[in-house]
């Protein structure tokens, strides 16, 4: 495996912040290069270094093939040989599979027209390197998840890319798409490209990498190969404390009080591409937390969407024995029962907006009994669940879109624990936040059962799962598969129902 | 969790002198651009010409661009929800075309007013109903509107401006003062307090920010997003009918073509102040001092003898040069 990239001792001041300093990073070609550290711990930083986004103090050395070299921007880096795929996918839902791969640099013909013929030609040769089953001229607005990243992939490999970074590629893949990416990535190594693979996710660091590099506070702390790392070594290396055990020690806290109960629970006129969810019954205890697996697509948000109003559906829902009416959010939110979404920036939060605005937009009566809000009982309110949640800000005038994804994430459940709700909904709470913000999650979820609340935690992460859950439903294809008692659930027998 | 300054945070951050603070404090309000723009243009008029400083002149550009600065209230509000109002302009003129059917049919002055502001609220709830209801993009809706209420003063006058009797009183509204001060502008200052405050201070303007800022966050905290959006096109409906009252109380004429194009002017002071067309950014001080902006341009291009004809292209260039502006610090802050 030659050394294709090289970095030493890379630096990045930002005014007042120093975000890496004097990193060393060696890519080589045909080898998956694992970057792990905690958010902030210059991840991203130094993955826009590499592609030019950003310009690396003066001091550091990028070498490609040994010989040193400026990378001048993302056009640059690409024509390097630099390629990278976000964890938010960039692409033109409206035009095609080709239009995307080849977007910005379409063939022409001599008349200056564009060379349809060819562009889909040669759309169709990368697609079958990669061995996908997708015609060229399909608008990339039909594909899935996983199949409009297999696009991204195919469009780096059109570009003729030596290296690939990935980051997060996982986090919006259902478990069968990531198999498939972990055989595309194995793929990719063999033809000789190398791929940096970032991930909170250590499992899939021990599936496919063969080398790991750590970082943490801007500083590479190692550098190994991955037979040389264990689990627990790597989680040391990057927080720099002794985490006895990445999940703490389970309580069970549920009574025999049933809290919510639903019935027939169907979807009313699924969209094309949506799970058809039909007839889900089951109960959430008081103080129970309450599990849901399912693969991405089985329809878990679905079902929650539909007890949150979100979503038309039949079926009955009790709340404390009485049967309500859900038509909106605001009648569920009426009827005690709280939703942290999935999607932190499209649904969770109003990113313009500061903490405080954020935090109180739930429950912004208690603040104002007449027209007016009164703003000092709205902060001092907020700055106690800045405190007890440990929420990392200058203050609660700070806008949300400047924190890091833990702490958006805290505010999401602030905003819905301060309503003291009897059920709350928590879909994926830990997605993309690094593992010291994930146990703290997970200790206040315990605590806030505990407190006598409901909870129901959806999560495609299944450790997760398993470690905060007192059962487990399971989804599948839109239906209750299995429930798990809490002693019976393992990860083999979860997975079983969730796939077989 | 571990958590380290991002550049953005670290930038952002206050300083934490009292001066320090205080100064970047007031650095923070977008309204301060365009302030600023105001003063230079007030400064660079006063010095070119005697004229422009006097309680007379100052006064009769006050009470000129009030009508457009009341009006910018209600679409600054629509705007931050992030919709636009486009049938302002024709709903103030039907508003004062009604109160001058009202007066050439003897009917009582308050019945006559309140059939203004009943035009104006009947306009806004149809065109929320059309945003909510049936969901048609708020431009399509309003501009469907825009033609309706245009129409249908065209039908109603043939063309011919309606000229009633009305009593003295009612004719103060647009005409009379209280002390030095147009009682329109007194209008137009009162209104701004008001709003201001529902902004700032109340639960609906929070629900206001947080519907335009995102609207399905807003909607799963419990906003009811769509009475909010009903009720700020209401709001600019009513708004704008009570610009057509004063419009018909100031002139005494109901012309057909009356408010013709005004949501322009509308829309530009609303934007000149600040206020983002993509929604959840503006203020109604902003979209006061937006309008305030415009009127004193037109009314310097008079008093310098500048070629009228050139007056709009003065205008346009000043939007672009306030708002580029302001877009430029927003993103050199990092936000």
């Amino acid at each position: 495996m030659s050394l294709f990239l090289e970095m030493r001792d890379v630096s990045k001041t930002f005014p007042g912040v120093r975000a890496l300093n004097k990193v060393d990073l060696e890519v080589r070609l045909g080898e998956v290069h694992a970057l792990a550290g905690e958010n902030g711990a210059g991840k991203s930083t130094l993955m826009k270094i590499m592609t030019g986004v950003y310009t690396a103090d003066p001091g550091g050395r990028i070498l490609i093939e040994g010989e040193p070299i400026v990378i001048r921007d993302a056009v640059h880096a690409r024509a390097l040989g630099i390629s990278i795929i976000y964890q938010e996918l960039s692409m033109v839902e409206n035009l095609t599979v080709a239009e995307n791969i080849f977007l910005a640099r379409e063939p022409l013909r001599a008349s200056g027209f564009l060379d349809k013929a060819r562009m889909n030609r040669e759309a169709a040769e990368v697609l079958a390197t990669l061995q996908m089953d997708v015609s060229p001229v399909t608008p990339v607005a039909q594909l899935s998840m996983g199949q409009k990243q297999m696009i991204e992939i195919a469009k780096a490999i059109s570009y003729r890319s030596k290296i690939i970074i990935m980051d997060e590629p996982t986090a919006s893949l259902s478990h069968h798409e990531a198999v498939t990416l972990m055989g595309q990535i194995r793929r990719l190594r063999q033809q000789g490209i190398g791929i940096v693979y970032i991930t909170h996710r250590l499992d899939e660091i021990f599936e496919i990498a063969d080398r790991v590099t750590i970082l943490r506070d801007g500083s590479t702390v190692d550098s190994l190969p991955i037979a040389e790392v264990t689990r627990d070594i790597l989680v040391r290396k990057m927080v720099d404390r002794e985490l006895s055990q990445l999940y703490g020690k389970h309580v069970c806290h549920a009574t025999s009080e049933v809290l919510l109960d639903v019935k027939g629970l169907t979807l009313d006129q699924p969209r094309p591409h949506q799970a058809k969810v039909k007839n889900i019954d089951f109960s959430l205890y008081r103080g129970e937390v309450l599990g849901f697996f399912g693969l991405i697509g089985a329809g878990r948000t679905e079902i929650m969407e539909m007890i949150f109003g979100m979503r038309a559906s039949t079926g009955t829902i009790a709340i404390d024995g009485r049967q309500v009416a859900i038509h909106e959010p605001s009648d569920a939110i009426a009827h005690g029962i709280g939703f942290v979404t999935e999607d932190r920036k499209g649904q969770g939060l109003v990113l313009g907006m500061n903490v405080r605005e954020n935090f109180s937009l739930t429950h912004l009566e208690a603040y104002s009994p007449n027209f007016f809000v009164n703003r000092q009982k709205e902060t001092a309110r907020c700055r106690d669940f800045v405190k007890s949640l440990g929420i990392k800000t200058p203050s609660t005038e700070q806008r949300v879109v400047n924190l890091s994804g833990g702490n958006q994430q805290k505010i999401v459940i602030a905003k819905w624990v301060a309503r003291s709700p009897k059920i709350l909904i928590v879909d994926e709470p830990t997605r993309g936040i690094d593992i010291g913000a994930k146990a703290e999650v997970h200790a206040l979820l315990a605590r806030l059962a505990s407190d006598g609340m409901g909870i129901i935690v959806i999560s495609s992460d299944l450790p997760e799962v398993l470690a905060v859950s007192d059962r487990v439903i399971v989804i599948k294809d839109g239906r209750i598969s299995q429930t798990f008692e809490r002693a019976q659930a393992s990860q083999e027998t979860i997975m079983e129902a969730a796939t077989a | 969790m571990i958590v380290r300054d991002s550049p953005a945070t670290a930038v952002l951050r206050p300083r934490h002198t009292a001066v320090g603070g205080r100064v970047s404090a007031l650095l923070q309000v977008r309204e301060l651009n365009v302030l600023t723009a105001l003063l230079v243009v007030v400064a660079l008029i006063s010095f070119s010409t005697p004229y422009f400083l006097t309680t007379d002149n100052l006064m009769g550009v006050f009470r000129s661009f009030s009508l457009i600065a009341i009006m910018s209230i209600g679409m600054v509000m629509v705007i931050i929800t992030g919709g636009i109002d486009l049938s302002v302009g024709s709903v103030m003129g039907l508003s004062s075309l009604v109160t001058a059917l009202g007066f050439q049919s003897g009917l009582p002055t308050a019945v006559c007013i309140l059939g203004g502001l009943a035009t104006g609220l009947l306009f806004g709830l149809f065109n929320g109903v059309l945003i909510t209801v049936i969901r048609l993009p708020p431009f399509i809706a309003t501009l469907g509107s825009l033609s309706i209420g245009r129409g249908l003063m065209y039908i109603i006058t043939h063309g011919v401006p309606l000229t009633p009797d009305t009593p003295d009183v009612f004719a103060e509204i647009g005409q009379g003062y209280v002390g030095l001060v147009p009682v329109p502008v007194v209008i137009m200052l009162a209104m701004t307090i008001v709003f201001s405050v529902v902004m700032r201070k109340t639960r609906f303007g929070r629900h206001v920010y947080a519907t335009g800022g995102n609207e399905m966050a807003a909607r799963l905290s419990g906003v009811k997003t769509g009475r909010v959006k009903l009720l700020v096109y209401m709001l600019s409906g009513l708004i704008a009918g009570l610009a057509g009252i004063v419009s018909f109380s100031r002139y005494l004429s109901a012309e057909p073509a009356s408010g013709f194009g005004a949501e322009l002017d509308v829309i530009a002071a609303a934007a000149i102040g600040g206020a983002s067309l993509a929604g959840g950014v503006g203020s109604v001080e902003g979209a006061i001092i937006g309008a305030a902006l415009a009127g004193i341009i037109a009314n310097g291009v008079v008093l310098m003898n500048i070629n009228t004809y050139a007056q709009q292209a003065i205008t346009g260039a000043v939007i672009l040069i306030a708002v580029s502006l302001d877009v430029w610090r927003s993103r050199s802050k990092g936000a």
